[in-house]
């Protein structure tokens, strides 16, 4: 206990060694908001064994290790942005720059929807509030081609931690597609601890893709939170394949009726990776929807969390929720906990959810092998299927098949013939 | 000959279901096996492709005069062996054409031709589509994910056409569909008869044989041959049942 305390205490020292740093970043309100998350962590601290969020994932490996957080200068080159055509009136800049230049816009969601309160990373995040991105969509307007935030840790060296953090805030029957990418060097331990916000107005559209290829010894926690207006439509496709120990979280709000949100996710993990994804999909208001299915192919010892929970609530009629977790053992040490969680407080509601583990279907084997593929191939082959029954959903068509690409390298298979000819 | 069946002997588990099967098929011939529920007729067609739920306790089964029982499914469909599946399994996120190069590479790679690039590919992949009326559209689907029973019976004889076995074995694949799809199935089959292919058809019903004609009938009874005869014999049983057959069986 009192080692996680002064574990806790090297963010906090750091905090105070990094204010003034801090500080000169936006405007004496962010600042405010930065010492009271910091505050509130201090008395948050890490979660415990016997909280129930986490009692698959330990957290000590994390608070174990020292880390230190970057400079601006450091995390600055570690954002990039693609940004295509902008219709007038879009803005996608740092974080920084938009609490400078656009805090009309960003200060009434900045902080105010991931809840720092209740949790202690959202905290931690909070309080060294820097780095990140802005992006707004005014009402109406309709971004044909992603936006891709790019987060690289890419700084030599170990033991640091950032705290990357997006904000995304759509205008009424805006449409905007994300494509948020991790990654860090291989052999580097370090830490990011993310949050991304997304407020949708009513009738928004935002289809959210998540690639996270962290290096090997990385840790890597992030919080997305996502406010659905009004028939607001929000889809996250999730894949994780990189990081030595990874929590996801994922906590969509519909604020309004009609409101549709689809959850996918894709978990590749080997060797002694743990995976943990958390989804949590509040279902305040009727008539709104949510699909979801995670997939996990775990190998090796890996070990994996799966955590859904569905919360209907009384007033919520109408509701229809879909939930199914897949998981695919490749090996006798891989393991995985898989809790579907439906708490439903209204009556007039179609929920539903499925959990399955195991291996590979004996007879998906025998009805390739019978057609001349060999056993060996035949694995490859079909959990490579398992994989990209998630991949293939992905509607960026260069994430997609690269993502694809990289499957088929990774299982030894041949690429897939492209161009028009391919039938 | 073709395939020679010698006192073939099968059971799942403890229950003995083949019981001394004898049968031979020479090439371009096309045999029906009728039998009802709980015959043996799915019996033989999975020890014939190399399913290994069932073990093999006696007798032998030759393919062009070498043992094939002692081969793995993937060596026999590569030797030319060809199962068409009762229930065809669904494979999300393999498009049937990526599905179908593989295993047709993988077949020429074993009778040491070069595997076939994607144009090569293509286009014996549209010759087939033309011959067997498939639509494009299927191929690009996920294998078999939401298809109609029609169609998933009508992507197995498609395989068929495109892996070119020579010996096919139709496992019920009348089962479950609609005249109209019966029809196209059969006419598929019916393309791909041809003097170097052999095609044993196993089937409760004998509707499927109004269509697909066979040179022979024979029907199965607790795990035997128990009559073997002409394509009227079909006609025989549809009159008459199975029951007159019993005391043969007995």
């Amino acid at each position: 206990m009192t080692e996680v305390m002064e574990r806790q205490n090297t963010y906090l020292a750091d905090f105070e060694r990094m204010e003034r740093e801090l500080a000169a970043s936006g405007t004496p309100a962010v600042h405010r908001l930065r010492k009271a998350a910091a505050a509130r962590f201090a008395e948050l601290g890490f979660p415990g064994p016997r909280d129930e969020e986490w009692r698959f994932t330990p957290v000590a490996p994390l608070t174990r290790t020292p880390f230190e957080a970057v400079s601006a200068e450091q995390a600055s080159k570690s954002c990039s942005l693609r940004i295509p055509p902008l219709p007038n009136g879009v803005i996608v800049c740092g974080l920084s720059e938009a609490i400078k230049k656009h805090a009309s816009l960003a200060e009434p969601h900045l902080a105010r929807h991931a809840d720092w309160n209740k949790h202690p990373f959202i905290a931690l995040n909070t309080a060294f509030l820097r780095d990140g991105i802005f992006v707004y969509v005014p009402r109406g307007a309709v971004l044909e081609e992603p936006i891709f935030l790019d987060f690289s840790a890419n700084r030599d060296g170990e033991g640091f931690v950032w705290h990357p953090r997006c904000l995304v805030i759509l205008g009424e029957n805006s449409q905007v597609t994300l494509v948020e990418q991790y990654g860090g060097l291989s052999g580097s331990t370090y830490f990011t601890n993310a949050v991304t916000e997304i407020v949708a107005s009513a009738g928004a559209h935002v289809d959210h893709y998540k690639l996270q290829r962290e290096g090997d010894r990385a840790f890597h926690l992030a919080v997305m939170q996502v406010q659905l207006g009004r028939d607001a439509k929000f889809s996250s496709h999730a894949i994780t394949q990189g990081g030595q120990w990874v929590r996801n979280e994922i906590n969509a709000v519909f604020e309004g009726e009609g409101g549709e949100c689809t959850l996918n996710g894709l978990y590749q993990a080997r060797g002694e990776q743990l995976v943990d994804n958390h989804t949590f999909i509040d279902h305040a208001y009727p008539h709104c929807a949510s699909h979801e299915l995670y997939k996990g192919i775990l190998d090796g010892k890996a070990r994996g969390v799966f955590n859904g929970k569905i919360y209907v609530r009384q007033d919520a009629q109408k509701t229809d929720a879909k939930q199914t977790n897949q998981t695919l053992l490749l090996s006798d040490d891989a393991t995985i906990n898989t809790k579907p969680q439906l708490e439903i407080y209204a009556d007039d509601v179609k929920c539903t959810h499925g959990a399955t583990v195991g291996q590979l279907d004996a007879e998906s084997i025998f009805y390739l092998r019978s057609r001349g593929i060999g056993q060996a191939e035949a694995r490859s082959l079909l959990t490579y299927a398992f994989a990209n029954d998630i991949i293939s959903r992905i509607k960026v068509e260069s994430v997609r098949e690269e993502l694809e690409r990289s499957l088929l390298e990774t299982h030894h298979l041949p690429a897939v013939d492209s161009g028009k000819e391919d039938v | 000959m073709m395939l020679e069946i010698n006192n073939l002997h099968a059971r799942v588990e403890d229950k003995e279901i083949l019981r001394g099967v004898n049968l031979s098929v020479k090439a371009g011939e096309v045999h029906a096996i009728m039998g009802e529920n709980g015959s043996g007729k799915s019996t033989l067609a999975g020890v014939l492709a190399g399913r290994d739920a069932y073990e093999v306790t006696q007798g032998e089964v030759l393919f062009d005069g070498k043992g094939l029982l002692e081969l793995d499914p993937e060596e026999r469909a590569r030797e030319g062996i060809f199962l068409a599946f009762q229930y065809p399994v669904e494979i999300p996120g393999v498009s049937n054409t990526y599905f179908l190069k593989a295993a047709v590479n993988a077949v020429r790679q074993h009778r040491g031709l070069p595997e076939y690039d994607a144009r090569e590919f293509l286009k014996l992949v549209k010759e087939k589509t033309k011959l067997l009326h498939i639509s494009d559209e299927l191929l690009k689907r996920p294998v078999n994910e939401g298809f109609s029973g029609g169609e998933k019976k009508r992507n197995e004889i498609f395989q068929m056409a495109v892996l070119d076995p020579r010996l096919a074995i139709l496992d019920e694949t009348d089962s479950g569909l609609d005249i109209d799809a019966l029809k196209a199935v059969a006419d598929g089959v019916n393309a791909l008869r041809s003097k170097d292919r052999a095609i044993i058809v196993i089937t409760h019903y004998q509707r499927l044989l109004n269509y697909i004609v066979p040179d022979q009938v024979h029907v199965l009874m607790r795990g035997r041959i128990v009559k073997s005869g002409g394509k009227e014999l079909a006609l025989e049983l549809e009159e008459k049942g199975y029951k007159w057959l019993e005391e043969t069986a007995a």
